[in-house]
């Protein structure tokens, strides 16, 4: 199959538009984890649903999705209720509950799926695509259910938008407003674990945590604003997550989690980098652009200090002289030459010399500096 | 609504009473008895040593924390019946400053009290912040980003936004905390302003010198309630000693002499910051 085959294969329009969907969600929802700082939180959501998923074949025999997810989100949910519960009952950190139930469930997620697997039943097969995905086995109903869960997740989302932004930047005012702050922290916990569980055949367990961080901590860098923040991570989200889906559905032995994480990773690492104002990029060229004003400036006050120990006498000074008292920082030469241009100085055949216009300046600089 | 009718007909309704407000951190106590009567349309400072308790008791007076024993009204009512007549100035550094918002849009934040479950602020809310930002001196701030801030300035955006609560009782945790002279002026400003529409201000303070100065009315804490009343009655070099024990290098009784009570040693602890009490 051809990737462009997404406009008239049924199979990969199907596969796309779920990959999308739970991009969005999940992006949309992922800002919110990032903006609390409970990024690893998701982590620990999908992890736990693991077993949710065994359980739940386990119990009623069936592979229906919707059984499976519910599955999924008691499980999850149960996780996240442990950790909160870890962590308000106990002296345990944050960190560390998380890492207790992320692995408890998990590993007793394997267990039970090892221990379908053995099964004499034939039905079995196929609950192993929830570690790593398989976008491929995405049908119509699959998308439907994830419509069905993610849709009212975001419209939830849009109802309680300035409740939420409360929630996320200052609680204990919410709190003080008359906002059940408590129920706003629950819903949105469901609201992420509905996000998380929609993703869970398609990304899988082991890396469904990246669709929840990667969009958000990518859209952060580009904009200022929550609005703008969660638009953008739904944008990449889907992005990440169609490119994912195709790219995997239409290679053999493609798992589609990874292959997304590496699109997610391409687009997270882009928006560090080259993001305006909080992109290295930016930074670096700023930086930079500071260090040589500095230097300039240096280099014209250290031939001022120099024509004062002369007594305003023109002498020249060479090179070698403004190098040793820049304490061996490179470039001199290049401040000079900018001085020049700007004539500031001159050169003579002993070296350099502050010509008038340049002596104001610096004078000025050293007024500028005493108040 | 009713309520209010009541207590503009009968004045002399304190703005808030504690009775026995006991509070305890896993079984530590950190507030101890608490008993605390503030007339409407003081300004109130509330000062301690560090790990006084000074912001449990106001988180626990705003139901932010759990008291394990005691009584609080606001007002003459419970706080939960009167929450819309409560403002709340929480310490600056209690929040994220590089959350992806504006300065305008943080001080609406105070209207949402008025608005009430989903409905958004409108124009209505948004001409009222950039008031309230005028106020605080920091109308030109109103679309930056809340990191492009100093911390004077984080905290004048805070005091914005209580000020869009039109509250009758304030509550204000260290807003002089670290701040340049310039938000300490405007703070100062908002208080007196305040006094003069006969709001109640309660303020966590760490600065004994300027107390007086500042305050009309001032309580005294160390876990237990040490004093509380007018400055000029409470505010003496013995009741400050009960507060802070020997510590007190710095009493402001007698003038410009910081150092007078040298004989009492001063303990490291006078100068550690305030570590979340």
């Amino acid at each position: 199959m051809n990737p462009l085959d997404i406009f008239t294969d049924y199979t990969l329009r199907t596969v796309s538009l779920g990959a999308a969907l739970l991009g969005i969600v999940s992006g949309g929802l992922g800002s919110f984890a990032l903006l609390r700082k409970q990024s690893l939180m998701g982590d620990a959501m999908s992890h736990a649903a693991l077993p949710g998923i065994a359980l739940a074949f386990l119990f009623t025999g069936s592979k229906a999705p919707l059984v499976l997810l519910l599955g999924a989100a008691i499980a999850g949910w149960l996780g996240t209720w442990f950790v909160m519960q870890v962590i308000r009952k106990t002296r345990v950190s944050q960190d560390s509950a998380m890492g207790i139930v992320l692995s408890v469930f998990f590993g007793l997620g394997l267990v039970l799926l090892t221990f379908i697997q053995k099964l004499p039943t034939a039905s079995q097969a196929g609950l192993d695509k929830f570690l790593f995905g398989q976008a491929a086995t995405l049908m119509e109903k699959d998308v439907i259910t994830m419509a069905v869960l993610g849709l009212p997740a975001l419209l939830l989302m849009g109802v309680f938008w300035k409740e939420l932004k409360l929630l996320s930047f200052d609680r204990e005012y919410g709190d003080t407003l008359g906002f059940a702050m408590q129920k706003m922290d629950l819903l949105l916990t469901a609201m992420l674990v509905v996000a998380i569980v929609i993703g869970l055949q398609t990304v899988g367990v082991v890396l469904m945590s990246a669709m929840v961080v990667a969009p958000a901590a990518a859209a952060r860098q580009w904009t200022d604003r929550m609005g703008g923040m969660v638009v953008l991570a739904s944008l990449f989200g889907a992005i990440s997550g169609v490119s994912g889906a195709v790219l995997s559905a239409t290679m053999e032995n493609l798992p589609t989690g990874p292959t997304i994480v590496v699109v997610l990773s391409v687009v997270v690492f882009g928006s560090m980098i080259f993001a305006p104002r909080r992109g290295l990029l930016f930074n670096y060229v700023r930086s930079r652009r500071n260090s040589q004003r500095l230097q300039v400036r240096a280099v014209l006050e250290d031939l001022y200090m120099l024509s004062l120990q002369h007594a305003g006498e023109k002498r020249p000074h060479p090179v070698q002289t403004l190098r040793a008292m820049s304490w061996g920082h490179g470039g001199v030469e290049r401040s000079l030459r900018e001085l020049e241009e700007r004539k500031w100085v001159t050169q003579l055949p002993g070296g350099w010399v502050l010509t008038t216009a340049g002596e104001l300046q610096a004078q000025q600089h050293a007024g500028e500096e005493k108040s | 609504m009713e309520s209010h009718a009541n207590t503009s007909i009968s004045g002399n309704v304190p703005a808030v009473e504690v009775n026995d407000l006991t509070v305890a951190y896993h079984e530590k106590p950190v507030l101890w008895d608490i008993d605390l009567v503030v007339p409407q349309g003081v300004l109130m400072a509330v000062v301690g040593p560090n790990g006084a308790g000074k912001t449990t008791m106001m988180k626990s007076i705003l139901g932010l924390i759990k008291a394990a024993a005691g009584d609080v009204r606001i007002l003459g009512e419970p706080y939960d019946q009167v929450r819309r007549r409560v403002g709340y100035v929480p310490q600056r550094g209690s929040v994220d400053w590089d959350f992806p918002t504006t300065v305008l849009d943080v001080v609406m934040m105070g209207s949402y009290g008025s608005l009430g479950w989903f409905k958004r602020p409108g124009r209505q809310q948004r001409e009222k912040a950039s008031a309230a930002l005028e106020r605080v001196g920091m109308e030109k701030f109103a679309h930056r980003q809340i990191s492009q801030l100093s911390g004077g300035q984080q905290q004048r955006v805070f005091l914005a936004r209580a000020l869009l609560q039109e509250a009758e009782v304030y509550f204000m945790d260290e807003p002089f905390q670290g701040v340049d002279a310039t938000t300490e002026r405007a703070i100062i400003a908002i208080l007196k302003d305040l006094r003069k529409a006969n709001k109640t201000v309660i303020v966590v303070h760490h600065d004994l010198q300027t107390v007086p100065e500042y305050f009309d009315w001032v309580t005294l804490l160390n876990v237990r309630r040490i004093a509380s009343g007018p400055v000029e009655e409470v505010f003496t070099d013995e009741n400050l000693r009960a507060a802070f024990g020997g510590k007190v290098g710095f009493l402001t009784k007698h003038g410009h002499d910081e150092h007078h009570d040298a004989s009492h040693p001063v303990s490291p602890e006078a100068n550690v910051p305030e570590a979340g009490s």
